[in-house]
């Protein structure tokens, strides 16, 4: 019943394996131990011998365990038996509860007599006089057998389930994490660090008071991308500020093969924005556009208002899309996709086109519903 | 004792270009610096016209990268232009590279640039550039060359260095999808006995003819397979057992013929160890 859990785990993997081993043969002692109990609760009740009683009780539940616990294992490969072979489902030993309920009801019968012959023989007694008559048998068998196996059937679930469920979000955190890392990592790219280091130290032997302004660039460039994850949103002209700074320094190093336009009416200045959002569309137009373009070219970031939407472009006029669809990972883009989709469902998207005029390149657009107050 | 010699710069941010040229001049004062080029092919064309005795290559340039233009400097450099150029190259980071260096004694220069690092630069191709002057031992100058050349095939092969890094393992092609006319012609790999990279474009040659596909022979060739499909050339990737003979000059390079063809292709020095008895 791990298998319940919606979490990526490999569920053929040895551990995973012996932990499903282990768990099968806990549930069988737990099913002994119900069946006890059971036994306990029937001997206060019509105080039947107590031995007998709990020899029946134990062996009935066991064989309960047994023919439900494992019954249900082929009928969730015959289940599963069309799921492709490295699925989740392919692997799953719960085949769902209807046919679950179908396995319950034959396994308890089942377990009812096999257990109770069993217990017969063992103890050389017939049933208890409880149990004799049919109509008293099947009441007994809904009461002692079928009933309980429902119960402790859920039980086993529901806990399972849970235990899955767990295992599920520990995944996603680690995952969670390890995108974090990569973000980071994406924006303080070592390329771009150490090649803008390398720039600074010249300058500073050659111009210490243009150092002194890449340098402050480069702090702001920092401070923000450091702080980026800390905080919800800042306001556009922020963003704006700093792809200001970033491509500043990419200017410098880049020389007369970058130009930049930017774009930002006063009226959406203020408008709030999730921090860097267009950060990686603007890396994607240097690394994947401009960088490898001998000729090198323009950067325009824009900000305008459609009705109640907020369009923000960032269109270069490196060397299009065709170029680069195989490049790099694609990893700024989806993560831009996710933040959107993350802050604003279906609401916001993202697109990339190639820029069909004379000057080619690639341009990508966000589209974001304003705020309330602004949109009227 | 400094020795005369010339250099090539290939690096495309003019601060960091202008700041090694002026290092090397303070550092191997003898040394000339007789181009500083913005990017992989200018660095190609310079060094084939100006025939440096050693050149700087960036490893991210526009064009051509400084491992591609390496390549082609050791597959086009004239039988008699004497010596290769000693290659340094320069990178900013690079996981891959750095790995693929270590591993195959290429020299390096890490930016920011370090005088002390460069200074044992400088001193490493004097040395180098001994070994190969004219009159050097020719078996020197040969041995030179050879060493040259498998620290390049060693690059060349290197892994996320070439291709572009990290890419998941391509998927093998089965046909070839190429368009003539408004009708796409479905080519099996099997039937192609060479591609020819020509600008953009790849020529697919097949015994009957000859197709154009836009894709870049570096995106074509992580979908062959290698064992069947063997790259003798930057350019040129021959089927293996539609190659007739092949015959090696004395300049290194190896001439083949094909079965049932009778186009003649020419594998470069790079990839001659590729041809031996068994």
């Amino acid at each position: 019943m791990t298998s319940m859990s919606a979490s990526p785990l490999d569920l053929t993997s040895p551990e995973v394996r012996v932990q499903r081993r282990g768990r099968f043969w806990m549930r069988g002692l737990r099913s002994v131990g119900y069946g006890a109990l059971i036994g306990l609760i029937i001997t206060g009740l019509t105080g039947q011998s107590f031995g007998t009683t709990m020899v029946h009780s134990m062996c009935i539940a066991t064989m309960c365990w047994f023919f439900i616990d494992l019954g249900r294992i082929p009928l969730a490969r015959w289940k599963h038996r069309n799921a492709p072979a490295d699925s989740p489902e392919a692997e799953s030993h719960w085949p769902g509860w209807p046919l679950m309920l179908v396995i319950v009801v034959i396994g308890s019968v089942l377990g009812f007599m096999v257990g109770g012959t069993l217990a017969s023989w063992l103890t050389n007694q017939p049933m208890p006089g409880y149990l004799r008559g049919s109509l008293r048998q099947t009441v007994a068998l809904v009461l002692t057998s079928l009933v309980p196996a429902l119960i402790i059937t859920y039980w086993f679930y529901s806990r399972e389930a849970i235990a899955g469920h767990e295992a599920a979000t520990q995944v996603a955190q680690r995952q969670a994490a390890e995108n974090q890392l990569k973000l980071l990592e994406s924006q303080l790219e070592p390329h771009m660090l150490f090649n803008t280091l390398a720039n600074l130290r010249v300058l500073i032997g050659i111009d210490p008071p243009r150092a002194q302004l890449m340098l402050d660039q480069l702090i702001a460039f920092l401070r923000a991308t450091l702080n980026a994850s800390r905080s919800a949103s800042h306001p556009l002209e922020a963003e704006f500020a700093r792809l200001r700074d970033y491509l500043a320094l990419m200017e410098l190093r880049m020389g007369e093969r970058l130009q930049t336009h930017f774009e930002l009416p006063a009226e959406l200045a203020g408008l709030p924005l999730p921090p860097l959002l267009l950060q990686p569309l603007v890396e994607n137009s240097i690394k994947h556009g401009l960088e490898p373009k001998v000729a090198g070219g323009r950067i325009e970031v824009r900000a305008a208002r459609d009705a109640d939407e907020l369009v923000l472009q960032v269109r270069d006029t490196g060397v299009g899309l065709a170029d680069t669809a195989s490049d790099g990972t694609r990893f700024g883009l989806t993560q831009v996709r996710e933040r959107l989709a993350t802050l604003y469902g279906a609401q916001a998207r993202l697109s990339l086109a190639p820029c069909d005029d004379a000057e080619g390149g690639t341009l990508a657009t966000i589209r974001l519903p304003l705020p309330a107050a602004t949109a009227r | 004792m400094m020795m005369k010699a010339r250099a090539l710069i290939a690096e495309d941010e003019p601060l960091l270009a202008a700041n090694l040229q002026a290092e090397l001049e303070r550092l191997w004062p003898e040394l000339e610096t007789v181009a500083n080029v913005r990017h992989g092919a200018a660095a190609v064309e310079s060094a084939l016209a100006l025939r440096p005795d050693v050149v700087f290559l960036d490893i991210r340039m526009p064009g051509l990268t400084g491992l591609e233009a390496a390549q082609a400097l050791a597959e086009d450099w004239p039988d008699d232009a004497g010596a290769l150029p000693a290659i340094v190259f320069v990178t900013a980071y690079d996981q891959y590279a750095l790995q693929a260096f270590e591993h195959s004694a290429v020299d390096y220069v890490l930016k920011p640039v370090q005088p002390d690092r460069l200074a044992q630069t400088c001193t490493r191709v004097q040395a180098a550039l001994k070994t190969r002057q004219p009159n050097g031992q020719p078996s020197n100058q040969a041995a030179a060359l050879e060493a040259t050349l498998g620290q390049l095939r060693h690059l060349l092969g290197a892994p996320g260095l070439v291709n572009s890094a990290g890419a998941p393992q391509a998927a093998k092609l089965g046909v070839i999808q190429a368009s003539v006319g408004n009708a796409i012609h479905m080519v099996p790999v099997g039937e192609v006995l060479y591609f020819e990279a020509a600008d953009k474009y790849v020529r697919v040659i097949t015994a009957e003819r000859e197709y154009l596909i836009r894709t870049a022979l570096r995106e074509l060739i992580p979908q062959l397979d290698e064992t069947r499909f063997w790259q003798v050339h930057r350019g040129l990737v021959v089927r293996a057992d539609a190659i007739a003979t092949a015959v090696r000059d004395e300049a290194g390079k190896v001439h083949l013929t094909l079965r049932g063809h009778k186009d003649k292709l020419v594998a470069s020095r790079l990839y001659a160890h590729l041809f031996k008895a068994m």
